[in-house]
């Protein structure tokens, strides 16, 4: 597998560098990944399905104990299966649909990147590469969709899309960290095999529902799914059936056999599901373009899947599983469809299209189409009537307030589905008696992906049990932790879910024949605010909330960042330090008698230094203080001290010296008395506040004290004598590291602070774009060209 | 900037003797008194001294090198003292120490510790000669907007040219 991963990382990269010369090379070149992973899907897959996940371990740092752990259970079988599948499928697809030039070549390099990314997800076995993986494939998506850069609309819908599922993947890791550290594993089988639980658990928990969410497209946060169609459409087929949306699936079928019995899980996950499935439903079946319509029946399912996967109970987990792959066949197919007939039509309009004649030769493409449209709509023979016969057994056999709430939602959702896929079907089965709008059929080689997606969803839907049996009750069986059977099968008998699957269809074929009322009806009801225009309206608060919080804080007066960094860091401490500590009597001042002189002098210094007229004469007696302090380590025996404040104050006057160049030479004068006070009563914090602190600090008494441990150890365990040394560069060495890393940072930062000024000035945000990116017409624009 | 043949001569005669007690406070710091950071401020300090007495043409001429460079390079040598280990299978920082007789010098050890301590050094004459880089040119650098009192000081605007 690691092989494998690394296979899709070298060839995708390869695709990418050298897009300007593969150009029609890019397409079979992507299909060996692919076909890779398949393979080893097969030489592994008896193992799995004998009960035995297939596990490794490559580790890359042992020094910190770091390594990718992979593993590969029943669920892992069927994702892997998917992705490179569908992957093989779309990389076939992909030769007849681009024109060869590089931009095609870049997206095929991009897909075998984004198909590694995803066989990662569903492989890996330690939380943080999880993580890693899951945002791999939403930086991935966001290229994938923007592809078309030098679009506004494609540039706005990628950005949506990243934005939502990276703020998503933010709390998914924020989520995982805290329930790895309360179950105390970064294993991925063990955390879920002894899950934690209390109040910190269920707020991570929280976190990783929200991650879920939002990369799935559940609602509130569908939006930027309908928004990715401006990709091209084998880019948008691949993400909305087999990934990308399906990891969220994933995490839900793996978490929920483990938090299904906290109180609040199935709540949330009904709620949501069952509106997302309610919503999208409603919302596809007023769509006019074909891919905007799958596009909506897409998050439709995934509220379908997501209520499935996350109800955590053994049939709808079963019926789960078989919902997952039945989806993957039927929407992968369907978008394949709709690109044929977008390249050869240049419409997705159904008004358009049914005024044309989509004669012979497209006999295939067009009972392909109504087919795997009937599997969508989840009609008896096709793969997707097996998973939705299993889904409402399943909250049939459940009973009780979720089964009846469960059911109620999922059948309501089944008819708005069994109304648009009518919808999208009927393009395809009625016929324009135009003889002159003939469409150029598509060659074979086109057509062969759906042809053979469709084969095997007629295939799964006829005899389900002997192809995806043991591996949907091996997957399901994993995920609960005992071996299950879900008898998946055509027939059952005359049960309450076939006269459930019965009515379903009855309800679905007449609210077809309605919909045109149906929907001036829900018109009215619709929400006054899309998805998109939202997310605009609160990325552009969140500009405005930063815009005004930094010209709050940043008035640009130097003296006032000053006083305030000053008295936060000396009197926020100093006021700790009295509050917990008892202060000290002050130490005898005369065990070294030089110590009062130096005393004086400090303080001679500093007072002359508000006096001084010039600004040149005020630094070079400020110098006085640090030279006094220079003489303070010296009298107590700190010579490494002494020098370094000694080399520091004389190179701190020279670059004073250099600054002041551009200063006037005198201060200027102010007859502001309220700002006298203010700054006297800064100075008065930060000097009472550092005496405080200073004599706090020596009181402090541990039963040992730090130094004899760096005393004792010095010269065996770092072979130095000169303990400050070996405490900077040894025994505290990285915070050593980290300071210098600072001293970076800021050496860099004055440069360019001195350099700004000779820079144009930089205006603020760019706003975004004014776009519908539902618009039809700034949907992927490859097809036509 | 007029040249003072005093300090420019005092300069060209403190200039060896200074760098060479910078390194000396770098080499055996970890035994007496010195270090990284005290060294690299001696050494930051010849800079200066150069500075003074022939302005940033002169301290172009003698460093080789350019600052950047100097803070970048010692950064790396610091940090793959650290991380260096852990690619070999040791803890962070792991020590390691290479003992040799040199002719003339007799016993001399180079270990960890000074490698890192040389990289520290590098990191801070790079920030000192950045520093000089930003504001030691001839021409102070102009400034496009005007310089405006800070808000509620009450002071009047201090732009003189």
């Amino acid at each position: 597998m690691i092989a494998t991963l690394s296979l899709h990382l070298a060839i995708g990269i390869g695709i990418l560098l050298a897009a300007p010369v593969l150009r029609r090379w890019a397409a079979p070149l992507a299909a060996v990944p692919s076909l890779a992973s398949l393979a080893f899907a097969l030489t592994i897959a008896p193992d799995v399905l004998d009960g035995e996940p297939w596990t490794a371990t490559f580790t890359w740092v042992p020094g910190l104990d770091l390594s990718v752990d992979l593993f590969v259970d029943g669920l892992g079988l069927v994702m892997i299966l998917l992705v490179s599948g569908i992957g093989l499928a779309i990389a076939a697809y992909s030769g007849s649909y681009f024109a060869p030039n590089a931009t095609a070549a870049r997206t095929a390099g991009l897909l075998v990147l984004f198909a590694g990314a995803m066989l990662g997800l569903v492989t890996a076995e330690h939380v943080v590469i999880l993580y890693l993986f899951w945002e791999l494939t939403s930086i991935l998506s966001w290229l994938l969709i923007g592809q078309r850069h030098t679009d506004p609309a494609a540039r706005a819908a990628a950005t949506h899309a990243l934005v939502l599922t990276g703020s998503g993947g933010l709390a998914l890791l924020g989520g995982l960290v805290i329930l790895a550290r309360e179950a105390g594993t970064w294993s991925v089988v063990e955390l879920l095999t002894d899950p934690p639980g209390g109040t910190a658990a269920g707020v991570g928990l929280g976190l990783v529902v929200l991650g879920i969410v939002t990369k799935s497209a559940q609602y509130p946060f569908h939006a930027w799914l309908p928004g990715a169609m401006v990709a091209p459409t084998p880019v948008s087929a691949y993400l909305h059936s087999a990934t990308m949306v399906k990891a969220g699936i994933y995490l839900a079928l793996r978490l929920a056999p483990a938090f299904v019995h906290l109180d609040a899980w199935q709540p949330v996950v009904l709620t949501i599901g069952l509106l997302t499935m309610v919503a999208g439903g409603l919302r596809a079946i007023r769509q006019d373009d074909l891919k905007l319509l799958l596009a909506f029946g897409t998050v439709s399912q995934l509220g379908f899947l997501f209520v499935l996967s996350g109800s955590g109970f053994e049939y709808a987990t079963i019926a789960g599983v078989t919902l997952l792959i039945a989806h993957a066949l039927f929407k992968a197919t369907l978008f394949l469809v709709v690109g044929i007939v977008d390249h050869q039509a240049h419409t997705r309009d159904r008004h358009e299209l049914l005024d044309l004649r989509l004669g012979t030769g497209w006999g295939p493409v067009r009972v392909c189409a109504v087919l795997t449209a009937a599997s969508m709509a989840g009609v008896p023979l096709m793969a997707g009537f097996i998973a939705k016969e299993e889904a409402y057994a399943a909250f049939v056999y459940e009973g009780g307030a979720v089964g009846v709430i469960g059911l109620v939602g999922i059948v309501t959702g089944s008819v708005l589905t069994m109304a648009y896929s009518l919808r999208f079907a009927a393009v395809f089965w009625r016929q324009s008696d135009r003889d002159d709008a003939d469409v150029t059929p598509p060659s074979w080689t086109f057509g062969a992906p759906v042809y053979v997606l469709t084969a095997l969803t007629i295939a799964i839907g006829l005899v389900p049990a002997p192809i995806i049996g043991d591996l949907v009750d091996v997957a399901s069986g994993d995920l609960l932790g005992r071996e299950v059977a879900g008898e998946l099968a055509l027939w059952h008998g005359i049960n309450t879910a076939l006269v459930l699957s019965v009515l379903t269809i009855a309800a679905g074929v007449l609210l077809w024949r309605l919909t045109d009322p149906f929907v001036r009806l829900t018109g009215r009801a619709a929400p006054p605010i899309d998805g998109y225009r939202a997310f605009q309206i609160g990325l552009e608060g969140l500009f405005t909330l930063a815009r005004v919080t930094t010209t709050r804080i940043q008035t640009g007066s130097l003296p006032r960042y000053i006083a305030i960094i000053l008295m936060v860091v000396v009197g926020g401490p100093a006021l700790v330090a009295v509050a917990t500590t008892s202060l000290p009597d002050l130490a005898d001042p005369l065990d070294v008698p030089v110590q009062l002189a130096l005393a004086g002098l400090i303080a001679g210094a500093a007072l002359a230094t508000i006096f001084v007229p010039r600004r040149l004469g005020a630094v070079v007696v400020l110098g006085g203080v640090g030279y006094g302090m220079a003489g303070l380590f010296v009298a107590q025996g700190a010579p490494d001290l002494a020098l370094t404040q000694f080399a520091i104050e004389t190179l701190t006057i020279v670059a004073f010296v250099l600054v002041l160049r551009q200063l006037p030479a005198r201060f200027s004068r102010s007859d502001d008395r309220a700002g006298q006070l203010r700054r006297m009563g800064a100075a008065a914090v930060v000097g009472v506040g550092a005496f405080v602190l200073v004599l706090a600090v020596s009181g402090t008494d541990p039963t040992t004290p730090a130094s004899d441990l760096a005393v004792t150890q010095a010269v065996p365990e770092a072979e130095g004598r000169n303990i400050v040394n070996v405490i900077l560069v040894d025994f505290r060495g990285l915070d050593t590291l980290g300071e210098i890393a600072v001293l970076l940072v800021a050496a860099v930062g004055v440069t360019t602070l001195a350099r700004v000024g000779r820079r144009p000035p930089r205006t603020g945000v760019p706003p975004l774009p004014e776009i519908d990116p539902l618009d039809p017409a700034t949907i992927d624009k490859d097809a036509r060209t | 900037m007029k040249r003072s043949v005093i300090v420019d001569v005092t300069a060209r005669l403190i200039l060896p003797s200074a760098l060479l007690f910078a390194l000396h406070l770098l080499l055996s710091g970890h035994d007496r008194p010195g270090g990284g950071f005290v060294g690299g401020l001696v050494a930051g300090a010849t800079i200066a001294l150069i500075f003074v007495a022939g302005g940033m043409d002169d301290v172009r001429s003698v460093v080789p090198v350019r600052p950047w460079t100097i803070l970048g390079g010692g950064l790396a040598v610091a940090a793959s003292v650290a991380t260096v280990p852990i690619l070999l299978g040791n803890p962070v920082m792991d020590n390691w120490k290479l003992s040799m007789d040199l002719p003339l010098l007799g016993d001399a050890k180079i270990s960890s510790a000074l490698v890192f301590d040389i990289g520290v050094a590098a990191v801070v004459i790079g920030t000192i000669f950045m520093v000089f880089e930003a504001f030691g040119d001839e021409e102070p650098p102009e400034f496009r907007g005007e310089v405006r009192p800070a808000p509620g000081s009450g002071q009047r605007p201090e732009v003189e040219s």
